[in-house]
């Protein structure tokens, strides 16, 4: 076990190491001077040299690499143009909010698609189950953040429940914070929720012919029981496969709906970095955003490991 | 399969749908009710039907000509994005297919690799050098349509290749290429077909997304992005600005999953289990 979680790790390390290089190089290769686009047309040629020599870029780009790799090992993402401070702490003040903003919307997900799932594999072909594939068909066609403006136009303006945007900062309270990441998070579990529901509804379908599920009632479990300790489980493995493979969008979503919320996250980060052409924020987001994706990958590949003992076994 | 085809409540309405939709766009090429891009302040911010079929903007541009404008612009990068993605990506799968070994692993790791970037940050980092534009988008998604496509005709491939008359055509002597163009690509293009489908309600979803952070079509070419980009400052005083475009963008993504769900059915029987 202990053996197998290393060796993926090993490979996880691999997999950002070859992220890192790629999305560098890209960058490095694209047309344009970045230091010109930071700096825009107004700049006097010194101010562009200094620029130029302070993010090295008189250096060959695999040199560069390796000092912007130096930096990042000991967290230096280096400085940001606009903001006048280190790419690092902006990025984790950023955090603070994308990150409970996606958790938020992944548990929300499972929330609504899992009972929603279960009952329509249960009456299958029956009303219920329609009606959970056509909401399923609806919230993966719909955009994130139009649900977003949505959902502000019904609460924020109509009925002037909910605040329209912003983020008062963890230290305004947790409640309140909370408050301000509910419509967000509403808006991006939608989409995955449809998602889910479909994903679940056909694990549970299979798991329910299964000899188990049949012993279970046979011994006289309840319908419930039957259904949620022993066809549930068993049908988690796609469930999480899946919630890993839309991680992207997830992270693709945040981006969106933190610029129609006006959350001060990494996506709203990055599209302030893009407008303001900071580039060294951007790349640092980009690459974080990246990490983020690949390292959730690894996670859910040790979460089979937790769901599933006979992969365990198969192992060792 | 005609009728068939008819019997499928999904695939019908799939196909209706896209087909409004193609139809729109292309009509917006020759026809709209006003100039999309003519504005009249006079006529601002004008419910539906009080002035056009779906009122004005905050510019007094005519909604639903922009919505068909924006139609086109939408079908027109998600098509040549997810064919490019597609292309690309079936052609990496069926190689990698017959050849197999260590450049198995490495594209499908980088395959991974790519996956794991969302378009939307791929199109920031292009839009910061090259500028935002038909161009920045279109590369955007067709980027990452590559690796989906890659995974799937790889993964469909591989079971073709292992089929008795793939086998039968190895031992008479076939080459690698000849067995490919014969016997695998005939028998997982539907498999791709259906892909591209539902691959392209993925693009529409994305390319709004794109526009809507200004990383699409320049103004003042209509997109529906921007539209419901613009329309943020008015969601009190001019609702359907924002529910008009989404309308459109759900209408178009629900059309063609519709459409690759119902094609799945009616070209690969086994899939109707569940």
């Amino acid at each position: 076990m202990l053996k197998l979680v290393g060796r993926r790790f090993l490979n996880l390390m691999l997999t950002l190491a070859i992220v890192s290089v790629l999305i560098f190089f890209v960058m490095g290769l694209l047309p344009g001077d970045p230091a010109a686009i930071m700096l825009g047309t107004s700049a006097s040629p010194e101010t562009l040299a200094a620029l130029q020599q302070q993010l090295g870029l008189d250096q060959p780009l695999p040199l560069r690499y390796l000092h912007w790799l130096a930096g990042v090992l000991q967290g230096d993402l280096g400085q940001s143009i606009t903001y006048g401070v280190p790419v690092t702490g902006l990025v984790l003040e950023r955090l603070k909010v994308t990150v409970p903003l996606a958790l938020m919307a992944i548990v929300l997900s499972i929330a609504i698609a899992l009972p929603l799932g279960v009952h329509a594999a249960r009456n299958r072909n029956r009303t219920f189950d329609v009606v959970a594939g056509m909401f399923s068909y609806v919230s993966i066609a719909v955009p994130g953040f139009w649900v977003g403006l949505l959902l502000i136009i019904l609460f924020s303006t109509l009925l002037g429940w909910m605040p329209a945007g912003g983020f008062p900062g963890w230290q305004a309270g947790i409640a309140a914070s909370l408050q301000a990441l509910v419509m967000p998070a509403v808006a991006l579990a939608l989409s995955q929720a449809g998602v889910l529901t479909r994903v679940s509804r056909s694990a549970v379908l299979e798991v329910l012919n299964e000899d188990y599920v049949r012993t279970a009632r046979a011994k006289g479990l309840s319908e419930a029981a039957t259904i949620w300790r022993h066809a549930v489980p068993n049908a988690l493995v796609p469930v999480v496969t899946m919630i890993g493979l839309q991680f992207t969008f997830l992270i693709a979503g945040t981006v969106l709906v933190e610029n129609v919320f006006n959350l001060p996250g990494l996506g709203r980060l990055a599209y302030q970095a893009l407008t303001q052409r900071d580039i060294i924020v951007m790349q640092s987001v980009i690459m974080f955003f990246c990490a983020l994706v690949i390292i959730m990958n690894f996670l859910v590949d040790l979460a089979y490991l937790l769901i599933d003992p006979r992969l365990r076994e198969q192992v060792s | 399969m005609t009728i068939s085809a008819i019997r499928r409540p999904i695939f019908m309405s799939g196909l209706v749908i896209t087909m409004l939709l193609l139809a729109m766009a292309v009509l917006s090429l020759f026809w709209t009710p006003y100039s999309p891009t003519k504005m009249q302040i006079a006529n601002k911010l004008k419910a539906p039907l009080e002035q056009g079929l779906l009122g004005t903007d905050h510019f007094g541009r005519d909604v639903l000509s922009m919505l068909m404008v924006g139609a086109w612009n939408s079908l027109s990068i998600s098509l040549i994005a997810v064919a490019l993605g597609a292309s690309v990506g079936s052609l990496i799968g069926v190689v990698v297919a017959a050849k197999r070994g260590v450049t198995e692993n490495v594209v499908m790791r980088l395959c991974d690799i790519i996956f794991a970037l969302p378009p939307i940050l791929s199109a920031m980092m292009l839009g910061a050098f090259i500028g935002a534009g038909r161009f920045t988008a279109i590369v955007a998604i067709a980027v990452f349509m590559v690796p989906v496509f890659a995974r799937l005709t790889l993964g469909s491939a591989l079971q073709i290749w292992t089929r008795d008359y793939v086998t039968a055509a190895i031992a008479m002597g076939r080459s690698r290429l000849q067995i490919t163009r014969t016997h695998i690509l005939p028998n997982i293009a539907h498999i791709i077909t259906v892909q591209i489908t539902i691959q392209l309600g993925l693009a529409i979803l994305t390319e709004t997304g794109l526009s809507f952070l200004g990383l699409g079509m320049p103004p003042p070419t209509p997109t529906w992005g921007r539209m419901l980009s613009d329309a943020q400052t008015y969601l009190g005083v001019a609702p359907w600005l924002a529910i008009m475009p989404g309308i459109a963008i759900a209408l178009a993504v629900l059309g063609f999953n519709m459409l690759g769900d119902g094609l799945r059915d009616l070209l690969d029987p086994r899939s109707r289990s569940t």
